[in-house]
């Protein structure tokens, strides 16, 4: 489903992403592990269009078609998600209005119909009741007043009601309590499936403790040094990065 | 009939004169007058070039909630002087979008006569091309006017760096109990909601539509009439879809 192939990337003047190559299939859940500073958040940006970062080098395949030429909404459209390490508070903007906006755009430019009024609220009451969000904070400001857990749950809440085909996050784990961490676990445990694919941006084994892995590579230095089944991550947790070669 | 304003008048430091030269002299003000204790809800929507004066008498006790939408396309003024008596309330929200190379604007004086009057004001510029937004502000409190509480909040979001805002507070107080609270912030678009939006499926224009609109939302907050209210929220909707 996607296909990344010695991909280089610069932030400012920084190369951060030095020939990383890397695939991951349908049905699928990878997990990328590294030390800080290896490039894990870049390439999630990278992935998802966002500006100041420059591909200088490579290529990326999503379900065959060329990401790197699409821009972020279409990439939206084409079934990618990224899931925020720090969501942003939007004041002003309904989470729901948000959301409605973004299925909408999303079908439009996949040719799909809008959805309902009634549609959209029942999925809405489904996905929240799972996440154990509150409708009213659903109403309130994109992430506003919201805490740590809630902001992490409320990505998890859009990625239900997005489905994308492809669920890219940006430590998801980071700030979770323990009630939250298997809240959103169970989020992304619920989305797996034959046609979807996971990928996993972790410095921890903890969220692999609830998410299991088909696959685990490490990330250092921009390139993926290492890839390996569920037991690396165990690995790492217990040697950490340095015993591996750069 | 008053003489042309020059530059040197502060109330007219950032007019189009040029514009106004053409439309001088303007019509007579307006008066919008409201009976003690009474209240009253006034909308003054301007989507055409004019000098529009308003002036609001507010006696003892009275209550008016004033929404002034700007988005003409050419040169547009609208000043208003409000005389606030004995425990008054005055409400007033004002919302200016501005494209192409026009200039708009907005002139306040308030002026707390008497104690116990509250005022509130909240000004949301939004501008984009080379558009000029102006808002001059000016609250005065009399030497009898204790316990005056006026409040007074201006902002100014510039869409493109060849747009440009001049907002201007200015506080007269002659009494020394008295609460006077403003604020004045230009900004830009946040990069971060937008590419937020963006990586959620919103395009580009609406992403920045829907975050322009919440800029604005709070100037109109005040109105109660719902369906006014949505009507404007539709209409400054409008505006921003249709410049892009």
């Amino acid at each position: 489903m996607l296909e990344i192939v010695n991909l280089h990337a610069t932030v400012g003047d920084r190369e951060i992403l030095k020939g990383l190559t890397l695939s991951v299939k349908a049905g699928e859940v990878a997990a990328i592990m590294g030390p800080n500073g290896a490039g894990k958040s870049t390439l999630a940006h990278v992935l998802a269009g966002r500006e100041g970062y420059t591909v200088t080098q490579g290529s990326v395949l999503f379900d065959g078609q060329d990401l790197l030429a699409l821009e972020p909404h279409e990439r939206a459209a084409a079934g990618l998600f990224l899931g925020f390490q720090y969501p942003v508070e939007i004041p002003g903007v309904s989470n729901l209005l948000f959301l409605r906006t973004a299925m909408n755009a999303q079908r439009k430019l996949r040719g799909e119909a809008e959805i309902s009024g009634a549609d959209f609220m029942k999925r809405v009451r489904e996905e929240a009741a799972v996440l154990g969000l509150d409708l009213e904070m659903l109403k309130r400001g994109v992430n506003v007043g919201f805490s740590g857990g809630e902001k992490k749950r409320n990505e998890a809440f859009q990625l239900g009601m997005l489905m994308p085909k492809f669920a890219l996050l940006d430590e998801t784990d980071s700030g979770l309590d323990i009630d939250a961490l298997r809240i959103v676990s169970e989020g992304i445990n619920r989305f797996r499936g034959p046609t979807r694919a996971v990928l996993l941006i972790t410095h921890y084994q903890r969220l692999l403790d609830h998410v299991r892995p088909d696959v685990v590579h490490v990330l250092r230095g921009g390139r993926i040094i290492e890839t390996g089944g569920p037991e690396l991550a165990l690995r790492l947790e217990a040697e950490g990065y340095e015993g591996l070669a750069a | 009939m008053t003489a042309l304003p020059t530059r040197k008048l502060e109330a007219w430091r950032y007019a189009d004169l040029k514009a106004v030269e053409a439309l001088w002299p303007p019509p007579p003000a307006r008066l919008i007058s409201v009976p003690a204790g009474a209240s009253d809800a006034q909308l003054l929507r301007v989507d055409a070039g004019g000098i529009h004066d308003v002036r609001v008498e507010l006696a003892p006790g009275a209550r008016l909630q004033l929404v002034v939408v700007i988005t003409s396309a050419s040169y547009a003024r609208v000043q208003i002087e409000a005389h606030l008596r004995a425990g008054a309330d005055l409400d007033l929200g004002g919302v200016l979008l501005g494209s192409g190379d026009t200039t708009i604007e907005l002139v306040t004086d308030v002026r707390h006569l008497e104690p116990e009057a509250t005022s509130r004001q909240r000004v949301r510029l939004v501008l984009d091309e080379q558009a000029t937004g102006n808002y001059l502000g000016r609250i005065a409190v009399a030497r009898d006017a204790q316990l005056t509480d006026a409040a007074q909040s201006a902002r100014a979001l510039v869409l493109k760096r060849t747009a440009t805002a001049n907002l201007k507070p200015e506080l007269e107080i002659f009494a020394d109990d008295v609460k006077c609270a403003h604020g004045c912030t230009v900004g830009e678009l946040d990069k971060a909601a937008l590419f937020y939006l963006q990586s959620r499926g919103v395009p580009p224009a609406e992403a920045e539509s829907l975050l322009a609109q919440a800029f604005v939302a709070d100037a109109l907050d005040g109105i109660a009439d719902m369906a006014l209210r949505e009507q404007l929220d539709a209409e400054t909707r409008g505006w921003l879809e249709r410049r892009t």
